[in-house]
């Protein structure tokens, strides 16, 4: 087996390894990037596989950039080629093939897998995770190619977070009806306070999904080593013939366990996207930064913050110099038609902060500040989604926003509530990075 | 109670294919004329509140609103006129003077357009002020008796010290009107134009905004009955300074700015306290006669070090010669002549539209009797009141003016529509008021650049009336009444004016 | 490159730039046919913010680091190598609102017409943006800054 050498290696081939390859290419127009992905796909953008397991789009428009990106960027991708462990000392990767690649600097940008609970039966044919592009092609084959009739097919999802509410939308627009089991009191706890949830909540059941909250899957029912149905905690059992798995996902660190990379939760990296290693940098969901707001250590699994850590190490990994931006929690999705924009500590307690909201439960819409010191902390905003960026900029700022406060809630907020030198730098065009 | 009486002046029509409910008209007007019903979603208007300023027709996007004037017709009468009716009806309900602004819009005789001027054929052909040098500088200031010139080198030079003289690239001045009658935007643009154009523009009695220092060079500033903003330094800033005895549109009154508009700006720049009014007595209390004037003048041209000419304004009214003679002999450099069509902010209409005499045959005294008495040299004659356009100020150059100062066409130029309600201070174009909401309509770049396009369009007419006339400098046509004739004027008329007859040769 | 920028001082808020607008982006291009018949899908790509005194047109910004290019998970959001505006693929577009949540001028709308992002892309056919050229009171700009 031959082995390689690259300047440039990146593990992995999602949001944070392709604004890589683009921060690289900003300083480094030539030097060849190499890139292995355990998946065979050409880049494709992973928030999209519930739109794909829904029908409402086909294999092209999942691509997150053109077919011709990795040969106008100069990469040698590697698709379906999975790196095993890394030798730090040595600079080399190992691949699950026993290939080894040399490499000038390595970015981690591996992602995160699904967390399994301990359900007992749970490696039962039709249960599945909902993660990546063939998660959701096999759900989907699954659905299609059975013997089912579509009409009576029940799926229970595991799970109220994101990916399990989204996984229910996708299942619910193929027909099947839908049992969402959530071990909080409410769905999205992590990002909504019970009124928010209770919108969405409501949203969900119109179209039909049943919720089971302050409960978890105990066990899994097959019958003829296919699944038949789940015991819940509290004694409950749904019949039901497809089980979805989305109760966590844990970055995949497995690679660099046992080697002089500093982890925790994640793979543990500073400003500049570097680890405590020389030359490796690690970007996106499988690293772990300091909280803009909260000032903790933690993964935040988001979308932006993964492309702008890529942006970053690929810049640092160039020659050139770049620093983290703000990095916070957020989260943007139509969850059965209902806008919702969380920022932020957007659940927060009143208990322990300031709260400024305003709900209007006919037209379900919601508009909730957190603020801590005079700062706005977190937002949320269900169905007036509009100028939710605005606030997004004041968290990252840490604007003080004593003066207005009263102007949060009203119709006319908006840059003109803000100070004029605030106002004044975001209408000159320099952006401001959230 | 409501003042049945008064009835709308005008007719608001809205076509409703091709008025999509946009509300800017609703947004725009200042006096609330439109508003859009929500429940119907049709935008209507009142036309009680529409003073014709046409702001809402200029910016409404598919030209669905118009402005007529009131279709409630009155039967047929020369005599009692439908507005002279309508005056009456105000004063029987409201019991006051009646106000209004701008200039006199009565059908006076106007002279200017029973004037005609001459062009060259065969004999001293015309000249193209496109391929030959055409001299519009103008100096306005005392011009010596006799000059003397002395030998030096291989040729002479200027013995006579000459007075001061104000550059003028071209013969057109801005009137004097004041910060505070206008809105600071629209002084700024003035100024600017002034500058810009090589000519100087006339900071009215409200005194010179700090703001508008940077163009003091280009700016005359006055000194009227109120001796608003006057002090040594406002005086030696300027380019020039002019006494204010009297005004085209209200000769014999003064003025009066109302506290409600006297804000902080205005209390500063006039230094008064905030929120009194700003009256301008009729005389200035310490001229009560000529004398009294040449103490003024001498006073100012003390403070200025003798360096700035001294500038009076009078009013045209019956013995303006006299007047006028008199102001040269108390030594003032530049008299400005104001006939009755001159504007103003605010006035008595009784006063606006029957007190002083036309421009044109105060001119042509004044300048008649300043050269019989020799002294014609003495002092510039500046005229103003109603210039309306190019022809009018050629026209009043061969009657005698060194130079004309322009308002009403300068507001024009900026967006004014002559509704004639400035008084009220809600000039809907941003001109005439001090409402900072309103204000905002006059952006002053674009009305610096109308100015300039006006007085640029001015300047290549009258280079080519010049022009057409054979003549290839200002000073040839200046007094030249040989120029002018006379069409449908009556024997007096012709002679008042110096002129001859259409028909009549040299 | 040329952006808009408004000039506080002299906007009057009187829309006449969110008009414009609609009109450019409509299928009709016709004052009064698009506000008949396209009423309910006409949607500015920009808003005039107005509170007292004080208002101003916002529109996107084509900011040089576009956090919507960053947060957009399908890459819809991209900029325009030649104009060098942000622009948005609606064929890619999946409605997700990432872009909004994290502009920073709050400029960019869901669509009246289609689940996507809509926002000012600059009328990158015309000489000036429809919104600068009929400004009544040029209160918007068209220049390099």
């Amino acid at each position: 087996m031959k082995n390689d050498k690259a300047e440039y290696l990146i593990i992995g081939n999602s949001t944070a390894a392709i604004s890589a390859v683009e921060g690289i290419r900003t300083i480094d127009k030539i030097t060849p990037i190499m890139l292995v992905s355990k998946e065979p796909y050409h880049t494709y953008s992973r928030p999209l596989i519930s739109s794909l397991l829904a029908g409402k789009l086909n294999e092209e428009k999942m691509y997150y950039r053109p077919k011709e990106f990795y040969e106008e960027n100069g990469v040698h991708e590697q698709l379906g080629v999975e790196a095993g462990r890394i030798d730090v000392q040595d600079n080399i990767v190992w691949t699950a093939a026993n290939q080894a690649i040399t490499f000038g600097k390595l970015l981690i940008a591996t992602g995160g897998s699904p967390s399994i609970p301990p359900i007992e039966g749970w490696k039962t044919n039709g249960v599945f995770t909902h993660m990546c592009w063939n998660d959701a092609q096999t759900i989907l084959n699954y659905i299609t190619n059975n013997s089912f009739k579509h009409d009576g097919l029940t799926a229970v999802v595991v799970g109220g977070g994101l990916i399990g509410i989204k996984a229910a939308e996708a299942l619910c627009a193929r027909g099947l009806h839908v049992v969402i089991v959530e071990a909080a009191d409410r769905m999205l706890s992590s990002c909504l306070n019970p009124a928010a949830s209770q919108l969405v909540e409501e949203t969900m059941r119109e179209a039909g999904v049943e919720i089971r909250c302050g409960n978890t899957a105990e066990r899994i029912l097959n019958a003829n080593g296919v699944v038949s149905g789940v015991v819940l905690k509290k004694g409950e059992i749904i019949p039901a013939q497809i089980i979805i798995i989305a109760a966590g996902v844990a970055p995949n660190i497995d690679m660099v366990k046992g080697t002089a990379i500093g982890v925790d939760r994640g793979i543990l990296i500073d400003e500049c996207c570097r680890t405590s290693a020389q030359d490796i940098y690690a970007a996106g969901d499988v690293a772990q930064y300091k909280d803009t707001i909260t000032g903790n250590s933690c993964v935040i699994p988001i979308f932006p913050n993964a492309f702008r850590q890529g942006r970053t190490a690929g810049i640092n990994m160039a020659g050139g110099k770049a620093v983290l931006p703000a990095n916070f929690a957020m989260n943007s999705a139509e969850i059965f038609g209902l806008p919702v924009i969380s920022l932020g500590l957007a659940a927060a307690s009143a208990e322990n902060f300031e709260v400024i909201e305003k709900i209007n439960k006919t037209e379900r819409s919601y508009k909730r500040f957190v603020l801590n010191n005079n700062c706005i902390v977190g937002a949320l905003f269900i169905s007036d989604i509009e100028r939710a960026g605005i606030i997004a900029g004041l968290i990252r700022e840490k604007l003080d926003i004593t003066k207005i406060k009263e102007l949060l809630l009203t119709n006319e907020f908006g840059l003109l509530s803000l100070p004029a030198e605030y106002r004044k730098h975001v209408v000159r065009g320099e952006g401001i990075e959230v | 109670m409501r003042k049945w009486l008064v009835q709308p002046e005008f007719d608001i029509t809205r076509d409703q294919e091709r008025c999509i409910q946009c509300q800017v008209c609703v947004r725009q007007c200042a006096n609330d004329v439109h508003e859009y019903d929500d429940e119907d979603g049709v935008v209507c208007s009142e036309n009680a509140g529409c003073v014709g300023c046409h702001r809402c027709a200029t910016l409404c996007p598919t030209g669905a609103v118009k402005i007529n004037q009131s279709k409630l017709d009155f039967r047929p009468n020369a005599y009692w006129t439908p507005s002279i009716i309508r005056n009456v009806y105000k004063q029987s309900e409201g019991g006051g003077i009646l106000l209004s602004s701008m200039g006199n819009d009565r059908p006076f005789r106007n002279y200017w357009d029973m004037m005609v001027l001459n062009a060259s054929q065969v004999t001293n052909p015309s000249i193209d002020p496109l391929r030959e040098p055409m001299e519009l500088t103008t100096y306005l200031g005392r011009k010596p008796d006799r000059i003397e010139v002395e030998k030096s080198g291989n040729g002479f030079s200027l013995k006579t010290k000459l007075a001061p003289q104000l550059h003028l690239e071209i013969p057109i001045m801005f009137s004097a009107m004041s910060y505070g009658s206008i809105s600071l935007n629209a002084a700024t643009a003035l100024a600017r134009a002034a500058m810009e154009m090589g000519t100087f523009a006339n900071s009215g009695e409200g005194g010179l905004h700090w703001s508008l220092h940077p163009y003091a060079e280009n700016m005359i500033v006055q000194v009227a009955s109120g001796r608003f903003g006057v002090n040594a330094e406002y005086l030696n800033r300027s380019a020039a300074v002019e006494i204010k005895i009297g005004q085209g549109a209200k000769p014999g009154i003064g003025g009066h700015l109302p506290g409600e508009k006297v804000d902080a700006s205005i209390s500063e720049t006039r230094m008064i306290p905030e929120g009194t009014d700003a009256l301008s007595p009729a005389p200035h209390h310490d001229i009560y006669s000529i004398e009294d004037l040449r103490q003024l003048i001498l006073a100012l041209k003390e403070v200025t070090q003798n360096t700035k000419p001294v500038s009076v304004k009078i009013a045209a009214v019956h013995n303006v010669a006299a007047i006028a003679s008199g102001c040269v002999h108390a030594g003032a450099d530049i008299v400005a002549i104001d006939g009755f069509r001159g504007g103003t902010g605010a006035a008595p209409t009784m006063i606006r539209d029957n007190v002083g005499i036309p421009t044109e045959l105060a001119l042509a005294a004044v300048d008649e009797r300043l050269r019989k008495e020799g002294i014609r040299n003495r002092a510039s004659l500046v005229v103003a009141g109603g210039f309306r356009c190019s022809a009018d100020i050629v026209k009043a150059i061969a009657l005698g003016a060194d130079a004309v100062y322009i308002a009403t066409s300068a507001l024009v130029a900026m967006g004014c529509h002559l509704c004639q309600k400035c008084y009220t201070g809600k000039c809907n174009w941003g001109i005439a008021t001090q409402d900072p909401y309103l204000m905002k309509r006059l952006n002053p770049d674009v009305a610096t650049r109308r100015l300039i396009n006006l007085l640029r369009s001015w300047e290549l007419e009258i280079k080519e009336m010049l022009g057409g006339m054979g003549v290839n400098a200002i000073e040839s046509l200046r007094g030249n009444r040989e120029h002018l004739r006379g069409v449908g004027l009556d024997q007096t008329e012709l002679e008042t004016l110096g002129i001859k007859p259409a028909g009549m040769g040299a | 490159m040329k952006r808009i920028y408004a000039r506080e001082a002299y906007c009057l808020g009187c829309r006449l730039c969110e008009i414009n607008c609609m009109v450019k982006h409509s299928r009709s291009k016709k004052i009064i046919k698009a506000f008949r018949k396209e009423r309910d899908i006409l949607q500015p790509s920009l808003q005039v913010e107005n509170s007292g005194l004080l208002s101003f047109a916002v529109q996107c910004r084509h900011c040089d680091d576009a956090p919507c290019i960053d947060a957009c998970i399908t890459g819809a959001m991209h900029r325009d190598s030649k104009t060098g505006a942000v622009v948005c693929d609606e064929s890619r577009c999946a409605g997700c609102w990432s872009c909004i949540m994290v502009c920073p001028a709050g400029a960019i709308r869901r669509g009246k017409e289609r689940k996507v992002a809509s926002k000012c892309d600059l009328c990158v056919a015309e000489k000036m943006p429809v919104c600068v050229a009929n400004c009544p009171n040029e209160a918007l700009v068209y220049e390099e800054r």
